[in-house]
């Protein structure tokens, strides 16, 4: 690991050189700086392979064990640190095999390049071995995508496939190369791209607009902000906390939003949507100035679009026009990017105080530590472990500081719910999408990223066992993940909606599960598993203080449910507490 | 919402897998293509889409919006039937018997200002270009007759407001 951050622009060459297609690739990578990428190899890319291996003083390969570990990686790793993610596998199944990660990164605007080989290009169309036409697969779920068919094209296509993917909205951008333009030469000059004529990154910023919301926002008197992931995807953390401690609103994190502002900060109230917290989903419907911020309003989000917020103005602020009226009607829509449209309106904003309507957040939350949280941190002695009482106890040991990556289910949401966040880019999770299988391959990318800070992978025994061969990419890089394990031995999302919409009627929702402590060792990782509560604490402890990468399995609570919840179709404020 | 007729108008770089990209934008949302022509535009290099969809108001703002997020898109445009000048064109394969056996087809040729654009000893082929409704009207009036083909094209418009592209382009390079 420690060669990596070594490594710099290596490539200023003002004379250009003849070299092959495949050194290409590599030369580029490392003049975008990305030495760091995740990857499995194949006959399709084997040229790109062996140039890995002449420049692996300088650009580190990490070999995952499929390639879907590989672009959950890349997406941990570019969630962590703010950067680009790379992902690289062969044609045909390598390829397909990526597309569950771009596709996931594609709804939860994660910046990927992702570099598939291909079969020649004389080949191409004829059904040959591993061929597949990954460019058609690929369209619908990436911001951008090109097939490299002559050496010549890489420095450019790959130039502006890391301008693509980094800039305005990010996304993943798939590159397929066809093997022969791996072996041909060219004349190697990289420039790293700054605009692509068809494309506006970052949409004008309208000053009128800017006023106009400025004016409803200071004659509110209950505003509310819902923020999202785009406050840290625009690097807005600190605009953003001066814009609402300047106005005094109350605000609220989406699920990938999660982490902009500390949880700790006094005008948090927690997560809106499905599962998230009472007060803001209730009070979405009361407010009179409804301020969005970097999120799109999904349908997890609003429930019944027929009676979400519709009491309010909505001031949506939103860098990517097409968001805009998608689902939600907006009165002013504030395009650009959050960073700079939060800072000019903040000299427009006044000095505001909004005790009352703080105070109803307050109220409502109180009603959900009583009948949800206290009991949920607080269960009755003898039965099993909750999911909220091991996060509430991870927050002891973390403080706050660690970078928690959740995979997708129950346990999810009881982390983003109960999860405790000083820093930005804390909390990562598969949002859109809903990747099971996500968190581990994801926590590597991610403890890589940022080796100083401590990643705890926090997963379910059902999306465990969707990526579990990872556990083989940890054991090769000796990465120090730790993997938390909430054995239900459910499902518990689905069956939880079968308890409560089907009857009870637990139709393949009832796990039988391996050893996982046992299997955690075959993989060469430190294992425990906690069963009893007086335990638990203990147990946490020693996985935090490990150097190295270690296994915890928790066993907890069978048919826990999560609650409060928002049913399908129903509307924010008609939140169940149970 | 009411559903009305729409031609879009998207300019476009002229490059591979982009016809792919944008007709998924309406594969996703279970939108109609009525039809679809691709051709050159008015500037080099650059395409121009012509895409005629049934839809309301607000799905054909949606539909734009998408549209001008793929990245090689330049600039799409929605426009009503009213805002744009537009035509399609036909041709109809028939017996050359019919020609000189039945004399109305002449008098039906000449009324529906069809041209012949070409006579063979066994068929003529006839060439209309207007508004759909004038087409079918041609196609009701020789189907009596017997039409041994019949194919129409895609609609083609241009529209009565001004499209700036090339300043856009420019725009966005300065």
């Amino acid at each position: 690991m420690e060669t990596i951050t070594k490594t710099k622009r290596e490539v200023k060459q003002t004379n250009t050189i003849k070299i092959s297609g495949a050194e290409a690739v590599v030369k580029c990578l490392l003049a975008e700086e990305a030495n760091l990428i995740y990857g499995y190899p194949g006959g399709a890319i084997m040229p790109v392979y062996d140039e890995f291996y002449k420049y692996r003083d300088r650009l580190h390969h990490v070999l995952t064990r499929h390639e879907q570990g590989a672009v959950h990686a890349a997406q941990g790793f570019a969630r962590a640190t703010g950067g680009v993610g790379v992902a690289i596998a062969t044609s045909g199944p390598g390829a397909t095999n990526l597309i569950t990660g771009i596709a996931d990164a594609q709804i939860d605007s994660t910046p990927l390049v992702c570099l598939t080989g291909q079969v020649s290009s004389h080949l191409l169309g004829s059904d040959a071995f591993q061929e597949t036409d990954i460019i058609s697969i690929s369209t619908p779920v990436t911001k951008w995508n090109y097939q490299i068919t002559n050496a010549a094209e890489i420095p450019e296509v790959i130039a502006k496939a890391f301008y693509i993917a980094k800039s305005g909205r990010p996304g993943p951008v798939l590159i397929d190369i066809t093997k022969d333009a791996q072996f041909g030469e060219l004349d190697f000059e990289y420039k790293k791209c700054k605009d692509v004529r068809s494309y506006t990154p970052v949409p004008k910023m309208e000053n009128p607009k800017i006023k106009a919301a400025a004016d409803i926002i200071n004659k509110a008197k209950k505003p509310f902000v819902v923020f999202g992931q785009g406050v840290i995807l625009g690097k807005a953390e600190e605009e953003f906390k001066a814009f609402i401690e300047k106005a005094d609103i109350p605000s609220a994190s989406t699920l990938l939003g999660l982490s902009a502002i500390s949880t700790e900060h006094n005008l948090f109230y927690g997560m809106v949507g499905m599962h998230g917290h009472y007060a803001p989903n209730v009070l979405t419907n009361e407010c009179d100035v409804l301020i969005a911020i970097g999120m799109r309003f999904d349908d997890r989000v609003t429930g019944n679009l027929e009676t979400y917020a519709k009491q309010a103005k909505v001031i949506h602020f939103e860098i990517d026009p097409s968001e805009v009226d998608k689902n939600v009607k907006t009165d002013i829509a504030v395009l650009g990017n959050v960073k700079d449209t939060l800072a000019k309106i903040l000299p427009l904003i006044e000095k505001n105080k909004h005790d009352s309507w703080h105070q109803k957040f307050n109220d409502l939350y109180d009603i959900e530590y009583k009948e949800v949280i206290h009991s949920q941190q607080n269960p009755t002695e003898g039965g099993r472990i909750t999911m909220a009482e091991v996060i509430t106890l991870l927050n002891d040991q973390t403080k706050g500081d660690a970078i928690l990556v959740s995979d997708v289910g129950q346990h999810q949401m009881i982390t983003s719910r109960f999860g405790k966040f000083n820093k930005s880019k804390s909390k990562i999770t598969s949002g859109g999408l809903g990747t099971m299988g996500f968190a581990l391959p994801a926590a590597i990318g991610a403890k890589m990223g940022v080796p100083e800070r401590d990643v705890v992978a926090i997963i379910g025994d059902g999306s465990f066992q969707m990526n579990i061969q990872e556990l083989g990419t940890v054991l090769q890089t000796k990465v120090p993940v730790k993997i938390i394990i909430l054995n239900n031995e459910f499902l518990g999302m689905v069956r939880q909606w079968q308890e409560l919409f089907f009857d009870k009627r637990y139709a393949s929702t009832v796990m039988t599960n391996p050893d996982f402590v046992k299997i955690a060792e075959g993989y060469g990782l430190s294992g425990n598993r906690v069963e009893k509560r007086e335990d638990l604490a203990d147990g946490i402890a020693k996985m935090m203080a490990s150097k190295e990468s270690y296994l915890l399995e928790i066993m907890v609570d069978k048919e826990g449910n999560v609650f409060p919840m928002i049913p399908t179709g129903a509307s924010v404020s008609d939140i169940r507490l149970k | 919402m009411k559903n009305e007729i729409y031609t879009i108008s998207i300019y476009t770089e002229n490059n591979l897998g982009l016809l792919n990209r944008i007709s998924a934008i309406f594969l996703k949302r279970h939108i109609n293509i009525e039809s679809l022509t691709v051709s050159d535009s008015e500037i080099e290099h650059v395409s121009r889409f012509v895409i005629v969809v049934n839809v309301s108001k607000e799905q054909i703002k949606k539909i734009i919006g998408q549209l001008e997020k793929q990245i090689e898109v330049i600039k799409a445009y929605y426009h009503t039937n009213n805002q744009s000048i537009y035509l399609q064109s036909a041709l109809f394969k028939v017996k050359s018997s019919l020609l000189f056996d039945k004399r109305q087809i002449q008098n039906i040729i000449k009324k529906s200002n069809a041209q012949i654009i070409t006579v063979s000893r066994d068929f003529f082929v006839i060439e209309k270009s207007g508004r759909r409704e004038e087409i079918e009207k041609l196609y009701n009036a020789l189907l009596p007759y017997g039409i041994m083909q019949f194919v129409r094209s895609g609609r083609i418009s241009v529209t009565k407001d001004e499209m700036k592209i090339s300043d856009i382009l420019q725009k966005q390079l300065n």
